[in-house]
């Protein structure tokens, strides 16, 4: 309430212009969104909305606005990605150019999420740079889809790409098309690709355009200050009911693909006041393999965790500006050239936010959920199809259970927390490759149980019907079950065996691995991470208890 | 007499509309909706409009009873035989989450687990049989699922949209045991791939059958009783009717039929004014739905999501909602940012003006506030609207933390709730690919009209039709429909790799289901009219273009060239190096009725002097504004008046802004159009 009355008195804004304002450049950004994903021909994106679009500051790239309806893990990274281009490029950019950049160091996460970045100007003068970034299906390197769990330097994994112009003066520059597409996979398709990414952002540039002309130039300027003000508020007031300390958490990842041994994502959280600082300086050293983290996916991760907690701050940069990310160098969620990150933004950031849900779980429990189960759980096959005699990629992702929450039982089969995207269903899989699925079914007690149990994972087989195919995984959770909270169990870990040749077997880094080589009649049984719990089982409502025996959750 | 009525059962109300083709006659009726018994409140209310049964001609339905029904969990009981390995599927969905931000949310199958059941069957992508389906083990689960009380089966296997075979025998099997009709397979419902939409649209279908039909049999008896002997036809999401003897094979359809009858409503009246691209927005007490209407036809789609993780995949005229209606509450959030909605009082205790103990601000308060709205008439109530308690309210929620007064605060909250809905418009819009920037904006539902001037207005939309009655929109739409039934099957292969006849075949055995239907429904229409499309993409995407299917026998040259010519209208693309790719088949079959012609029903009478109703103060543009009331019943026909304007009938109240100017049109519709403003 005093929030509320300190900011009214300093508004001079109408109130009404002001919402309408902020909710018309939330618009620009979901038309952009809608655009990209319209015309997209990655199903990452078109099926997987694996793509996000947003509205930055022209000093530092600043977050004006991004699209409620984009990928959660751009939510930061994106401005960063903006900073490294102002900083670098803004002196050589005119208007109709547009940047192509995938650095992962220049804020960035993998190499497969390709950014776009263009100025706009209002009557002739700089305003805004509008921005996307969109999932690839592929940009190169040493496994198709990118997603190798045994890279150990960023040139295996891709094509690393610095910020160039890919238009100038609304053209398309040819020989940086021709360059990129030489350099990856199924590469006709990414011309599509292309374009919808630039569609996307004319698309923004035009709606952007109508909303100045309605509004004029200086509301709006006073608009995005404001806002972003109003945001920063917004946050604050959250974190002041947070009681004062420091709650210290750890998340732990499997391994790193190639040296068998987990590393730890410590966290110690420090409230005071208004403002919350991250301090992840206690974690692992810098990994051989692809579980590194850039910064910019590190502090976005923060970010995500935070907007997950408080789902009703307004998205732009006040919103972060109360939360202090500590850089933490020297630790492997601070990868330098040239570390490879493959695994960071799909496992890395999850872990990441789990250790923010985990410590925050001790602060205000009434606000927080056991951990999720927190893996995008990829598995990719690559193969030739007798039948068809084409040769196929298929990359395959399955949701898992979330955590029991302050009142109720966690959902199953959720998606990853940085995450949106649907999985595929089983008629189109079989449709397009040569599999049979045997079992699409919930995982019996997976479920960390708890007053408020978690959600199930997802228990999986999958039949090679024909030819040869080569399958990778790369999953978390299965040396660790996502942990319960008050006293809640943890959810059961990830667990992968797969059936060559009548052998059946576990890989070695259990969640992770790669070429494994199929036959057919070869198969690979997938049973997903269960949420953790929330409470005491003992606590558990006796009828919520018989529910759950009669609809067989425990197995 | 040829009398035809509509009647649409709203949540709250029912609404009756009844014309006679000979005498040119309206009547209209409004009765509360008896939820305890449906059936009764129906048969009171065709009473009420001092009409015998035996002499109606024709009776259209619009019924909420299975939207409710599922929404609240209270179908029937219903339960699952899948294929081994799948039972899950309903409770798993396609991995999602209820909200991009936030963990927390639950979510309840339609189908417990329990009542799931697998048996031993599967086929392969291409329908041929990996294992054959065990019959004895399906009789025995569906027998185990009858003596668990489950009165509704869902039959569903893999790939039965590719060779139903499976569906069929298991299907035939269990009707031999099973006491009831409700018994369905998934492929009867919708022949699409996508294992989870097609099994839920499946199992909303199992769980609302034995309701809407009971429902509709209960009407039907007691109708015919009284001596109704024509054909009772209940209003479907695709705008179109189904006969009361097919209904409970056809129960999934009448789910949101109701707003769908209210934009088939508003396409007719909008061509018949020479209007043929609509943006609908139709506000009740808690939403605002919008649809949009291009070349006289109503969008339609089949991707809908009934509630989360709930898709339902029947053709629908596309209607998407907001939380925006009159009693959208408006509160001011922890970043001191004024918000409306989605949050609702509801029409219980509703807004604060309806004195049933509300006391939030919502939507319609502002509107009394802002002298919009009548006190003296307020909706289902006997005594005025409490300004003091209206204006205090304003002032201590929502005036005090932004520094305004409570008159200023009203109108804030009435601007918020317009760029929310305009705002919804523009997304909606763009999302079809359509520019919406000539539509004509025909509101309705009892708030419609209210807001619709300033809609239009931050839209650039150049005209506003408001229908005569647009509180009974949808009881309009039934009048109206023609017979219509949908039928899709999945093909998903390249269009270079489709085997010759395959496509001609499907077409043909469409068109006899259709047929078949029709002589089942007993339906008298003068003409059968056959709609053909077809759903592309270019293999690598995920979004199918419909596009209507070239006439003739099928020639893939010619349907790629159609294709690539939508697909360039649409996304201003070429892709020539592009594999394209046929996905889905439609055939739409139409019967069409008696035409009847809304001209017939014109306003009769009404002059001036009796249509003025005195003047009341109303606040326009920050200034309060004796504004001229108009009793719509009396408008005569070509009447012209100007804003600042008040025009109140019965079921709505209609505003003119200042600089607008409104004029009466031969069918009786009220058009408004902008002016520039006087200086």
């Amino acid at each position: 309430m005093n929030a509320i009355a300190q900011t009214s008195t300093v508004a001079a804004i109408d109130p009404v212009t002001l919402t309408v304002v902020e909710k018309g450049l939330q618009q620009v950004c979901t038309e952009m969104d809608l655009v990209h994903e319209k015309t997209s021909f990655s199903p990452v994106i078109s099926e997987a909305y694996d793509r996000s679009n947003g509205i930055y500051g022209i000093q530092d790239g600043r977050m004006i606005s991004q699209g409620e309806t984009g990928l959660p893990i751009f939510l930061g990274v994106m401005q960063e990605c903006v900073h490294s281009v102002i900083k670098e490029r803004a002196e050589h950019l005119n208007p109709g150019d547009v940047i192509i950049v995938n650095d992962p160091y220049r804020g960035g996460t993998h190499l497969m999420d390709v950014k776009m970045v263009m100025p706009f100007y209002y009557k002739g003068k700089l305003w805004c740079y509008l921005a996307n970034a969109g999932h690839w299906p592929d940009t190169g390197g040493m496994v198709p889809g990118g997603f190798s769990t045994t890279a150990t330097e960023i040139h295996q994994e891709g094509l690393r790409i610095p910020p160039v112009k890919i238009m100038e003066g609304g053209v398309l520059v040819q020989d940086i098309v021709d360059f990129v597409l030489a350099n990856i996979r199924v590469s006709e398709e990414r011309i599509g690709d292309i374009h919808a990414q630039i569609a996307a952002l004319r698309a923004g540039e035009r709606a952007l355009t109508a909303l100045i002309d309605r509004y004029g130039l200086d509301v709006v300027n006073d608009c995005v200050a404001e806002i972003e003000s109003r945001a920063e508020t917004m946050m604050r007031a959250h974190i002041a009911d947070i009681p004062d300390g420091v709650y210290s958490a750890s998340a732990f990842i499997d391994s790193d693909g190639v040296v068998n041994e987990p590393l730890e994502v410590a966290l110690d959280v420090t409230v005071s006041g208004t403002g919350i600082t991250f301090d992840f300086s206690r974690s692992s050293k810098p990994c051989r393999g692809p579980l590194n983290s850039v910064w910019a996916t590190t502090q976005s991760a923060v970010f995500i965790g935070m907007k997950h907690i408080f789902p009703n701050v307004p998205m732009n940069a006040g919103c972060f500006a109360p939360l202090t990310v500590l850089r933490p160098k020297g630790t492997f969620l601070y990868a330098e050239y040239p570390r490879p990150v493959a695994g960071c933004s799909a496992e890395v950031s999850q872990r990441i936010m789990e250790a923010v849900f985990l410590a925050l779980a001790k602060a205000i429990p009434g606000k927080l959920f056991a951990a999720p189960a927190g893996t995008s759980g990829n598995l990719s096959l690559g193969g030739f199809d007798p039948e068809t005699g084409e040769h196929y990629i298929m990359y395959y992702f399955s949701g898992g259970g979330y955590g029991g929450w302050w009142d109720g039982d966690g959902i199953s089969n959720g998606c990853s927390t940085i995450g949106i995207s649907k999985s595929q269903p089983v008629e189109i899989l079989e449709q397009r490759y040569p599999l049979l699925f045997e079992r699409y079914a919930l995982r019996e007690g997976s479920a960390g149980a708890g007053q408020f149990r978690g959600g199930m994972g997802v228990d999986y087989r999958m039949r090679l019907l024909r030819g040869e195919g080569t399958a990778s995984f790369l999953m978390e959770h299965g040396r660790f079950g996502p942990p319960g909270v008050l006293g809640g169990e943890d959810g059961q870990p990830n667990r992968i065996r797969l059936n060559i040749q009548g052998r059946e077997f576990e890989p070695e880094h259990l969640s992770k691995g790669e070429n494994f080589r199929l036959l057919e009649g070869d198969y690979i049984d997938v049973g997903t991470p269960g949420g953790g719990g929330y409470g005491a089982a003992e606590d558990r409502d006796p009828q919520a208890r018989t529910a759950d025996e009669r609809l067989g959750y425990h197995g | 007499m040829a009398v035809t009525i509509g009647v649409d059962v709203g949540g709250t109300f029912t609404d009756f509309l009844l014309v006679d083709t000979e005498t040119g006659e309206i009547r209209t009726g409004k009765v509360p909706t008896t939820v305890d018994d449906r059936a009764r409140g129906f048969l009171d209310g065709i009473a009420g409009l001092g009409i015998k049964p035996d002499e109606i001609r024709w009776l259209v339905h619009g019924t909420t009873a299975g939207t409710n029904a599922v929404l609240e969990h209270k179908g029937a009981k219903t339960g699952l035989i899948t294929t081994e390995g799948f039972r899950d599927v309903l409770e798993l969905g396609r991995r999602t989450r209820p909200y991009a931000y936030g963990l927390s949310g639950t979510f309840t199958p339609l189908i417990p687990r329990d009542l799931r059941r697998e048996v031993g069957e599967r086929m392969d992508a291409k329908g041929r049989v990996i294992t054959p389906v065990d019959i004895e083990a399906v009789v025995a689960q569906a027998k185990a699922l009858l003596a668990e009380g489950v009165e509704s089966l869902v039959i569903q296997f893999l790939h039965s949209y590719v060779n139903p075979e499976h569906e069929i025998a298991a299907a035939r099997a269990v009707r031999e045991i099973w006491p009831n009709p409700y018994v369905v397979a998934s492929h009867e419902i919708v022949r699409e791939m996508r294992e989870f939409e097609r099994g839920s649209t499946a199992a909303i279908h199992a769980s609302i059958a034995p309701i809407v039909s009971s429902y509709i049999d209960k009407v039907d008896s007691a109708l015919k009783a009284q001596g109704f002997d024509h054909d009772l036809l209940i209003m479907q999401a695709n705008g179109g009717m189904a006969a009361a003897p097919v209904i409970a094979e056809h129960a999934v359809h009448t789910i949101m039929s109701g707003p769908a009858a209210g934009v088939l409503a508003a396409a007719e009246l909008a061509s018949l004014a020479g209007y043929d691209n609509v943006v609908t927005g139709d506000m009740g007490g808690t939403s605002f739905d919008i649809a949009l209407v291009t070349n006289g036809v109503p969008l339609i789609t089949s991707e809908k999501e009934l509630a989360y993780a709930m898709p339902i995949r029947i053709p629908m005229i596309d209607i998407s909602t907001i939380g925006a209606g009159g009693g959208s509450i408006a509160h001011i959030d922890k970043a001191g940012m004024l918000r409306v909605g989605p949050e609702s009082a509801g029409s219980y205790p509703g807004p604060i003006g309806y004195g049933r103990g509300g006391d939030r601000v919502t939507i319609t308060d502002c509107n009394y506030m802002l002298g919009r709205l009548n006190p003296h008439a307020v909706t289902g109530a006997s005594g005025d609207a409490p300004l003091a308690e209206i204006e205090t309210a304003l002032t201590t929620q929502i005036g005090t933390p932004l520094g305004l007064d409570a008159v200023a605060a009203a109108q804030a909250v009435i601007d918020v709730a317009v760029a929310d809905m305009a705002g919804a418009i523009r997304l909606i819009s763009v999302e079809k690919g359509i520019d919406p920037r000539d539509f004509t904006y025909i509101p309705y539902g009892g708030g419609g009209p209210l807001h619709a001037v300033a809609i239009a207005r931050m839209l650039n939309l150049p005209r506003v039709l408001v229908p005569r009655y647009p509180g009974l929109n949808s009881a309009l739409g039934c009048v109206l429909a023609d017979v219509r039934h949908d039928f899709v099957q999945t093909i998903n292969l390249p269009l270079a790799q489709i085997p010759a006849g395959q496509v001609d075949e499907i077409v043909a055995s469409q068109i006899q289901a259709g047929k078949d239907l029709l002589a089942r429904e007993k339906v008298v229409v003068n003409e059968v009219v056959l709609q053909h499309e077809f759903e592309l993409l270019y293999r690598g995407q995920s979004h199918v273009l419909r596009i209507p299917a070239p006439e003739g026998a099928f020639d893939a040259e010619k349907v790629r060239l159609a294709f690539r010519e939508a697909f360039l209208a649409r996304f201003a693309i070429e892709l020539p190096t592009m594999i394209p790719v046929l996905v889905n088949v439609r055939t739409t079959i139409i019967g069409r009725r008696d035409r009847i012609s809304l001209a017939d029903f014109t306003p009769k009478g009404g002059n001036e002097d009796a249509a003025f109703k005195g003047t009341r103060r109303a606040w326009f543009d920050g200034a309060w504004c004796e504004t001229k009331i108009f009793d719509r019943e009396q408008l005569p026909i070509g009447f012209v008046f100007h804003g600042p304007a008040i025009v109140e009938q019965s079921d709505t109240t209609l505003i003119l802004d200042p600089g607008t100017r409104g004029e009466v049109d031969a069918l009786g519709n009220i058009i408004i159009t902008f002016e520039e403003r006087a200086a």
